[in-house]
């Protein structure tokens, strides 16, 4: 390495929240010109190291160290003014300021007698976006923002710090290939500037392509630090990890029963099409396609969250009214929703509070909610899922970002339902966890239920679904069998492609049996087209 | 780039919703105003309108200071207790003396910004709720004007003449009160909207977690906010001794509801992040139009409570349901653009 110093390190760190000990001596330097990867499961420690590093949380041991010296963070602010930017993992904007105020808050370009120039901070913003290769309005409040566009945000607003040292904490959770792609072009840029760069992320790949040097954490303690050149992907989960994986997409074979939920020409004018489809009793279906194509809303459609213009849903027997959760949930329906902070869980409420929420009903002894119960279920889904918390009392909130995606997944899932729609299920989720995830649905799926699950990881769709449905524009463009499914007809059907080529290169590539092309469902119209402008299309799975 | 132009038709959408508040209240303003004067048409006779700019002035002076502290995502409750506090102690102070009225301004002002830092420390640096707080102070300070005054009262004949005439008197035909209150007004309003710093406050009470992670001052812009909203009532308690001469202990006795009114029906967020000092202004002047309008009219006066506290629930649901709107929509095109 060079002479100089790293330019910010953690020297033997301590960081306990009550008896949850989140990090225990943990050491990790950060060189200018080079990009660290800290990898870990959930739970590990990797957030907490970074609040540490960003002047979030003081250090109960141990030091900060910029250029070779010790250094105390009083807060944010001190670590800003050191040139530390950071991106955390969950977005941290201001909903009623516009995109622009949200990116240059504190630091807005100004004019004379130190006013505002609001035509730089937008043409400024405009810069950014377009760097990263996004088309967002910089006017437009961040209220109501996708997550993905959240990210965006952050990630804009992070790197207009000019700062020396950029940490992103999962900045690619939300993100579908065309953004990964641009985010890690202005990386290397950054990275060629002589910046250090901390780069976290649960997709070992993304790690491998953008990172030389990987530091691990496992349990809060300091695991690892070693150059990927040279070593694997299953070094790196064994070290995560601590015992080999088991195979990825466990899933099982499973009899296919009659048809439990049957959606049939679903409209949402302005959103969505004209989709039918339906799904059977033991069998996963995917619904692909990029982001913003209308997956997401078409499922909080079927539930009953937004309501529908046309078309009808039925559950078993039952025609969903539309319009109410309520008797969505009581005809067996459950969703697991995309958001979680914001549509997901009680930030505020325990654990066990969060998990029996949907079932308030069958926890009641007499008049009153057994508090026994309640605790003795959601104990029992904190083992199946392998919670990582101090007390099941604790709140939600401190939870790290994948254990609350678990007590999500809990809350749903002990409602016992027939048919379960479940948004990208493990979004923010660890190597580990998500094969317990997957194998935990293949296995629901083999006692009969019908899985209806929106996903963005392509390997993840071919992995575990009997079907894939693909959504293009509003539209269901394909459907395509299991043993059809290749992520080249997955990824020409979400980008609204014609099948000639594909299946001709395909063929060459003796992949498949010829004749395996997709059916189509519905053939793709120009007319909708201009709906999904060129610069916001997201190459989905296209990392994998 | 297509997705810039459907943008913006969306942010048009949510900016014209936002001046929507304004415009509705002016609407409101002048259907009143008609119709009031069609019935009785000296509603509208000079020495009418001027009556209702003068006693709007002090309570829109108020809701100015409120606001910075509405918008922190915190509340004043004590400004009604200041602004008796400071009127009779300005009383006091000039009672058979001639003071310079700016140096009555300043120890008005001075007695304010004491109350507004003691509020300020309380609830910034002892991370007290502003509620509690502020009820204290305003029982506190309230306690202490009723103990010093003791019965007495302020009158007219006590108070020099040029103070008089600063709440009375008037140049090139505008009184002095609403010049004032305009002056402060666009000034405040002017600093929230164009200096970095004014635009810290809307991102406390926007997401007060995100203003911490910004590195954002945020104990002292919220102790900015109550000394600027306890300097405001401090001038608007000399304000009130040069309008009406005659102080007894209890002036501005539950003011603090009716500010707080007027901020919520002109546009301010409770919960933080949004409004506009105009707007507050702007239901502090309807609050006192529809006062005036229920005395022309010969209403019992009591109706006046009732109608203000109508007004402030039809705005809290309006502000709610308008928030739903207006999320909805952004989401809406979220969807539409792949976003
Ligand atoms: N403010 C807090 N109070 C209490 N416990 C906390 C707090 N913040 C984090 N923890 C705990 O510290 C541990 C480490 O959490 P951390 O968020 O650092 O994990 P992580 O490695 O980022 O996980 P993920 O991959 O899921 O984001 C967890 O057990 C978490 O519950
Ligand atoms: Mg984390």
């Amino acid at each position: 390495m060079s002479e100089s110093p790293p330019i910010l390190a953690l020297k033997d760190v301590c960081k306990a929240f009550g008896a949850v000990r989140a990090l225990q001596d943990v050491s990790l330097e950060l060189w200018g010109g080079e990009i660290h990867a800290l990898a870990g499961e959930n739970g590990a420690g990797k957030s907490t190291l970074v609040k540490t590093l960003a002047g979030v949380h003081r250090p109960d041991e141990g030091q900060v160290l910029l250029d070779g010296r010790p250094v105390e963070f009083h807060g944010p602010g001190d670590a800003q003014q050191a040139g530390v930017a950071v991106i955390y993992q969950e977005p941290t904007l201001f909903p009623d300021l516009s995109v622009a105020e949200n990116i240059f808050m504190g630091r807005q370009p100004r004019s004379k007698f130190g006013r505002i120039d609001r035509g730089a901070l937008r043409a400024e913003t405009a810069k950014l976006f377009e760097r990263l290769g996004v088309a967002l309005d910089p006017d437009r409040p961040a209220r109501g923002l996708s997550i993905a566009d959240q990210q965006i945000v952050e990630i804009a607003k992070a790197i207009s710090r000019d700062a020396r040292v950029l940490i992103m904490d999962e900045p690619t959770a939300a993100l579908s290939g065309n953004e990964v792609a641009r985010l890690f072009t202005v990386a290397r840029t950054l990275q060629d500037q002589g910046c250090a760069l901390l780069f976290i992320s649960h997709r070992l790949e993304e790690i491998f392509d953008l990172c030389q040097r990987v530091t691990t954490l496992r349990d809060g303690r300091y695991i690892s630090t070693e150059l990927l050149d040279g070593l694997t992907a299953d070094d790196l989960v064994q070290r995560m990890v601590g015992r080999e994986l088991d195979t990825l997409y466990p899933k099982q074979e499973t009899t296919i029963g009659a048809p439990v939920l049957k959606v049939s020409r679903l409209t949402r004018e302005g959103v969505f099409t004209d989709v039918s489809f339906e799904v059977r009793s033991g069998e996963i279906v995917a619904l692909a396609g990029l982001v913003g194509a209308g997956r997401s809303e078409v499922a909080r459609a079927i539930f009953g969250i937004d309501r529908y213009d046309a078309g009808s849903v039925e559950v078993g027997t039952v025609e969903l009214s539309g319009g109410s959760p309520t008797t969505a949930m009581s005809a067996g329906l459950a969703l697991v929703p995309e958001d979680r902070r914001q549509q997901g869980l009680v930030m505020e409420g325990s654990i066990e509070r969060n998990i029996g929420l949907t079932q308030l009903r069958s926890l009641r002894r007499g008049p009153v909610i057994s508090r026994k119960v309640e605790r003795d279920r959601a104990a029992d889904w904190a083992i199946r899922l392998q919670l990582k918390y101090g007390r099941l009392s604790d709140v939600v909130g401190v939870l790290s970002g994948g254990n609350q995606q678990k007590v999500v997944l809990a809350k749903w899932l002990s409602t016992e339902p027939s048919v379960l729609i479940i948004d990208e299920p493990t979004r923010g989720i660890d190597v580990g966890t998500k094969s317990e995830v997957h194998r935990l649905l293949s296995e629901l799926a083999g006692q009969g239920l019908a899985v209806l699950m929106i996903s963005s990881d392509l390997p993840e769709v071919l992995g575990m679904a009997d079907r894939v449905l693909v959504m293009h524009e509003g539209r269901l463009t394909a459907e395509i069998p299991r043993d059809e499914a290749t992520e080249e007809t997955v990824m020409a059907a979400a980008t609204g492609q014609t099948r000639q080529e594909d299946v001709s290169g395909r063929a060459s590539s003796g992949q498949r049996s010829a004749g395996s092309e997709a059916t189509e469902v519905t053939k793709e119209d120009g007319a909708l087209g201009a709906r999904e402008p060129r610069s916001r299309q997201r190459a989905q799975g296209g990392r994998a | 780039m297509a997705a810039i132009t459907a943008d913006t038709g969306g942010r048009r959408f949510v900016d014209t919703v936002l001046r929507a508040r304004e415009l509705s209240i002016l609407a409101a303003l002048i259907v009143l105003v008609a119709v009031t004067t069609a019935v009785n048409s000296s509603f509208l006779s000079t020495q009418g309108v001027k009556d209702i700019f003068l006693n709007a002035s002090i309570l829109a002076l108020l809701a100015v200071g409120q606001t910075m502290v509405v918008v922190t995502r915190n509340i004043d409750l004590s400004v009604g207790s200041v602004v008796g506090l400071v009127a009779f102690a300005s009383g006091k102070f000039v009672a058979g003396h001639d003071r310079n009225v700016l140096l009555v301004l300043v120890v008005g002002m001075l007695i304010g910004a004491v109350c507004g830092l003691v509020n300020g420390v309380l609830v910034s640096f002892f991370k007290v709720p502003a509620l509690v707080v502020t009820l204290g102070t305003l029982y506190v300070i309230q306690g202490l004007d009723y103990y010093w005054a003791h019965g007495q009262q302020i009158n007219a004949a006590d108070v020099p003449a040029s103070l008089l005439d600063l709440g009375n008197g008037s140049v090139l035909g505008i009184p002095y009160l609403p010049l004032i209150t305009v002056v402060v007004m666009v000034a405040v309003g002017y600093y929230l909207r164009a200096y970095p710093s004014g635009r810290e406050f809307y991102a406390i009470g926007s997401n007060p977690d995100a203003a911490r992670l910004a590195g954002i001052a945020i104990r002292k812009r919220i102790l900015t906010a109550y000394v600027v909203s306890g300097v405001l009532a401090g001038l608007a308690g000399v304000l009130w001794l040069a309008r009406f001469g005659t102080v007894v202990a209890d002036a501005a006795h539950g003011w603090e509801l009716k500010v707080v009114s007027a901020v919520v029906v002109g546009g301010v967020a409770i919960v933080g992040g949004l409004g506009s000092v105009y707007g507050a202004a702007l239901g502090a002047l309807l609050l006192t139009t529809i006062g005036s309008v229920l005395v022309v009219l010969k209403v019992n006066s009591f109706w006046q409570d009732a109608i203000a506290g109508a007004l402030l629930l039809l705005a809290i649901s309006v502000d709610r349901l308008l928030a739903l709107r207006v999320t909805r929509a952004l989401r809406k095109r979220n969807a539409r653009h792949g976003a």
